[in-house]
């Protein structure tokens, strides 16, 4: 097991991945998490709408953001690191297909598109546990709706503070800008509805 | 049976690792290998480096997977110090 996360951990220093992996995590986190909050909203502002449904369509809404971060990362990040591998043979004028390099162009696309694919299913699971705890039986303080709603919008929330650790700015004011931008959406929706 | 204490590599490398890597990379390949590398030409994706590995009895097959694992190839040896028995 050790010998595989430093294993990994080579990879990830030789194709210097590790900021793509934390964009792609952020960027399809918030996906996740402002596509639940869209949907769920939709259900609560129309007319009641058993618990089941909301359930099924927010899972099915969550695994089809997985499958589609899964497959579109790792078709581009493939054919970037085929790419940026051929052109290093070529400035090496060799073979690099025993060195770190061709594993991490091998390996790096899968774990790319598992942490894009994941972390939307991910958030997506957390923002729906409370429609699951209401419908298993649970007496929860608030509406099922609004409890998600509330930890789609803290999940979104703590993004915006992680990037702005990340940046360097006020980690409050990076959080409020991704909210901001949510309850825009929920506004919006509101006013549709 | 002769060992060999000190060998001088012209590499080329790729960026990445970096050269602190690579030689961390190259110094762990033996207990007492100290790892000397100066950096000779910098390119747009490869840099030619000179590689001083010294050690009571260094492992040049070991030393040269290493390189190629690396992604680097080695160009020539220029010095090598071998004790006798």
């Amino acid at each position: 097991m050790t010998m595989v996360l430093k294993q990994i951990k080579t990879l990830l220093e030789i194709s210097q991945s590790r900021e793509i992996m934390r964009r792609y995590f952020v960027v399809n986190g918030f996906d996740g998490a402002l596509t639940m909050l869209g949907l769920i909203m939709g259900f609560y502002v129309s007319d009641y709408v058993e618990l089941a449904i909301v359930i099924t369509t927010c899972l099915a809404a969550a695994l089809a953001l997985g499958m589609s971060g899964i497959s579109s990362a790792y078709i581009s990040e493939a054919a970037e690191r085929r790419r940026t591998l051929m052109e290093l043979e070529k400035a090496m004028v060799t073979s690099l297909d025993e060195s770190h390099h061709a594993r991490a162009a091998i390996w790096i696309p899968w774990l790319v598109a598992l942490v894009n694919g994941l972390a939307p299913l991910l958030f997506a699971l957390i923002i729906i546990s409370p429609l699951w705890l209401a419908h298993s039986g649970m007496v929860l303080a608030l509406e099922p709706l609004l409890i998600a709603m509330l930890v789609a919008l803290s999940i979104i929330f703590l993004l915006g503070v992680f990037l702005g650790r990340i940046g360097g700015t006020f980690w409050l004011w990076s959080g409020l800008q991704s909210l901001a931008v949510a309850s825009a959406t929920v506004g919006l929706i509101y006013l549709i509805a | 049976m002769s060992s060999v204490k000190r060998l001088v590599l012209d590499v080329l490398k790729p960026h990445q690792p970096n050269t602190l890597d690579f030689a961390r990379a190259v110094a762990s390949l033996g207990e007492d290998y100290q790892v000397d590398i100066h950096v000779l030409e910098v390119d747009e994706k490869t840099e030619t480096v000179q590689v001083i590995i010294e050690g009571s009895n260094l492992d040049f097959e070991l030393i040269s997977s290493a390189i190629d694992e690396n992604g680097a190839s080695l160009h020539s040896i220029d010095e090598v110090s071998v004790a006798g028995k």
